[in-house]
């Protein structure tokens, strides 16, 4: 049977056995009726329904997760006597050439007897495991549905067992986002151990030389290279530096001035317009960063005698700021909208005006949620990566002029990952300990950022 | 005697709504003259005069919806804040009149001081707190006028002594009941002479109640009060002078023992005898 069509009897059955389950605790109810039952019968067709599917579903992914692993080892064995003095890197290229062979793609040429055997004996073992397969889901289906069913009485809880089963269920859905996390951080952190095993930790953290050209061949011309991350993270610092100048003043003040100036009206037509803003893509923010502001600047400083690289910070910077806008002003104006009516109408009632009222009463309650709505944004800014390679460049300058072209952690890690590259480099493992690097000042942020949210939520609920 | 008003005149009939009793005052601090309030489209209040008397207690009784504290926040223009809020009539502090376009709403307010339902001390130092309208007008100079505003000004409350060790400490971390007398001692820092209170007591214990009763009872000396409660027993043992409202209409006047024990009007007799309400 094969698998879609296994799907389907599942779900047909599963179809029955809630048929099955309801009118067994409708009858199990005898003449009192339904009313008599612990839970409504619909729980009881529905606990059946969970032991009809969920055993035979556990089977089919098991099988799926773990039979590729467990036929090619079987089919390896059957060729032992190969395989006995082979190193584990001639191991597993012998394992893809099994796969291939198995799945028809192509056949190397160099097979022998051997392996085409073992991949025949691959196919063999797996038509079995899949009939077997079959067989086992549908058994233990019907066996699922046979013991809920001996047992649903008057008195059995199938309603909280229903509820244990769908708490489970969302226990696992919660925690799966969190696993991902887990995953993302090991596997940068075991290519970061990589890195760090060819390259010093204190070379990385304090260089001040960011030039990752390494000889990809033996017989290539190129440096050494260096991986010093100062200057680029001295450049990411810079960028989100000028955006939140740019930021944190205009988003601020258009959220004080919708949540205590602005009538309903402009409110709800301008709250809108300005939350678009985080709806344009960022690579269209980039090419109006490069081709628009970027020019921009260039002509003015020169009309001032300075000289300004076509790609500089500061044009990234500022166009970065408008992007963020929206996170720092959609996140202030909520915050301070949650500060009570009550403590406007204290202030006013003490014959404050309405900017006293905001500068000394509504802004330092609001303050806690405000600097954390900043920190959120500036973990947007750090993370940014298409504005910077489309207007502040590549070039890893260690300086303080904004007029500079810079280049920041994202940045590097795109470059550094485009195209063919080899991944026991220390060039291209830059990239995982930029990236652990990045992670971590991100997360420090995010942790203080939240921190400061709850402990101020906590203080008006 | 009342009972031979009420027999020379007419009795009066459930439906008629005019004000009864005696409205008006000989020495008004506050004039009130047809006063009506809309909250767009409705009519909140409906032509009320009345008079708030100098250093008296006014207290405003009425069921719930009655306008009882929408007309409370005419007297300061607190419903300026509300957006569809129209007021027509006139109002008259002493003799300006505080619905004229050159009236300030801001000195307006520092004049007639406000103290709400839910205690709302700012986050803020309970010194702080008391220090704010005094800062804000400019009241002290130095720092050692400002402490002693503070310090007159918590001590009227009655909260100095519980307070005088932890100035520093935030007003929010006060019980309700000295929340509350903070808020008291706040609007009294900035020397108002009226001061409004919008149900004052609702949200606290009995104990912090006859506190808070206490203290209104001796700030009377100094200031003008108006208070809105739902507690008759409290506006009989407060104000000297209690105002019945009922649907937005003011229905009868009248010092607060004659409207207790001799009402003229039906609905007050009704209200207060707790037929309905």
């Amino acid at each position: 049977m094969n698998f879609p069509l296994l799907l389907i009897v599942i779900f047909v059955f599963s179809q029955a056995a809630y048929w099955l389950g309801y009118k067994k605790a409708f009858f199990s109810a005898g003449e009192k009726g339904p009313v008599h039952l612990h839970s409504r019968p619909q729980y009881y067709g529905t606990l059946t329904v969970l032991w009809c599917v969920i055993p035979p579903l556990f089977i089919l992914v098991a099988w799926s997760v773990f039979s590729e692993t467990v036929l090619t080892g079987l089919a390896l064995k059957t060729m032992s006597e190969y395989t006995g003095n082979l190193s584990p890197d001639e191991i597993s290229l012998l394992k893809s050439d099994l796969r291939n062979i198995v799945s028809g793609r192509f056949i190397p040429p160099a097979a022998d007897a051997a392996l085409l055997e073992a991949a025949d004996h691959y196919r063999h073992m797996r038509d079995i495991g899949r009939q077997g397969l079959s067989a086992l889901a549908l058994a233990s289906m019907i066996l699922g549905t046979i013991i809920v069913l001996v047992r649903i009485r008057p008195g059995m809880r199938a309603r909280n067992h229903v509820e244990k089963m769908i708490s489970i269920t969302l226990i696992t859905c919660s925690t799966i986002a969190i696993f991902t996390t887990v995953g993302i951080v090991l596997s940068v952190l075991f290519e970061s151990i990589l890195f760090f095993q060819q390259v010093p930790v204190t070379e990385f953290l304090f260089g001040l030389k960011w030039s990752p050209q390494m000889a990809i061949r033996a017989d290539q011309v190129a440096a050494s290279g260096s991986f010093g991350a100062v200057p680029v993270f001295a450049g990411t610092v810079m960028i989100s530096t000028i955006a939140m100048l740019v930021a944190a003043p205009l988003g601020l003040m258009s959220a004080i001035y919708l949540s205590d100036y602005a009538d309903r009206k402009f409110r709800a037509a301008v709250k809108p317009l300005l939350e678009i803003l985080a709806g344009v893509p960022t690579v269209v923010y980039g090419f109006f960063a490069a081709l628009t502001v970027a020019p921009v600047i260039r002509q003015f400083g020169e009309s001032l005698g300075l000289s300004v690289s076509s790609e500089s910070a500061l044009a990234a910077g500022l166009v970065m700021g408008i992007m963020i806008i929206p996170f720092v002003m959609s996140i202030s104006d909520d915050v301070i909208n949650a500060v009570p009516q009550a403590l406007r109408d204290g202030s006013y009632a003490l014959g404050a005006t309405k900017s006293e009222t905001i500068k000394k009463v509504i802004i330092p309650a609001a303050l806690p949620g405000i600097v954390g709505g900043m920190l959120l944004a500036v973990s947007r800014a750090i993370g940014e990566t298409m504005i910077v390679v489309m207007a502040a460049g590549l070039s890893a300058n260690l300086t303080a002029n904004p007029l500079q072209a810079v280049t920041t952690v994202t940045v590097q890690i795109v470059t550094l990952l485009v195209g063919d590259q080899e991944f026991d480099s220390p060039k291209t493992l830059a990239a995982f300990a930029l990236g652990l690097l990045l992670f971590v000042v991100t997360l420090i942020l995010n942790i203080i950022a939240l921190y400061i949210v709850r402990k101020y939520r906590e203080q008006y609920e | 005697m009342n009972k031979m008003v009420r027999m020379e005149d007419n009795p009066v009939s459930r439906e008629d709504r005019r004000t009864v009793g005696k409205p008006f005052s000989g020495s008004p601090r506050m004039i009130c003259r047809n006063v009506n309030v809309f909250y767009g489209d409705k009519q909140a209040i409906q032509e009320v005069s009345i008079d708030i008397g100098r250093n008296e207690v006014l207290a405003m009784i009425g069921p719930s919806g009655c306008g009882k504290s929408t007309f409370l926040r005419c007297l300061n223009r607190m419903n300026d804040t509300i957006d569809n809020c129209r007021v027509t009539g006139e109002i008259r502090l002493d003799d300006m009149d505080i619905y004229d376009r050159k009236v300030d709403v801001v000195p307006l307010r520092a004049r007639i001081g406000m103290v709400f339902q839910k205690p709302n001390p700012f986050p803020k130092s309970i010194y702080d707190n008391v220090a704010y309208g005094p800062k804000i007008h400019g009241l002290a100079s130095t720092r050692r006028e400002l402490d002693e505003i503070v310090e007159t000004s918590l001590t009227k409350a009655g909260l100095w002594d519980e307070v005088k060790e932890r100035l520093a400490q935030p007003g929010t971390g006060l019980s309700g009941g000295q929340q509350q007398r903070l808020c008291i001692a706040r609007a009294i820092a900035v020397s108002p002479e009226v001061i409004l209170m919008d149900e004052p007591c609702s949200a606290l214990d009995p104990i912090a109640t006859a506190t808070i009763e206490e203290l209104i009872n001796e700030l009377r000396t100094q200031y003008t009060i108006v208070i809105v409660t739902h507690n008759m027993q409290q506006a009989a043992r407060v104000s000297q002078r209690t105002a019945y409202f009922h649907l937005g209409d003011l229905i009868e006047v009248g010092s607060t023992k004659r409207i207790f024990t001799n009402p003229i009007h039906p609905l007050t007799e009704d209200y207060i005898t707790g037929r309905f309400g």
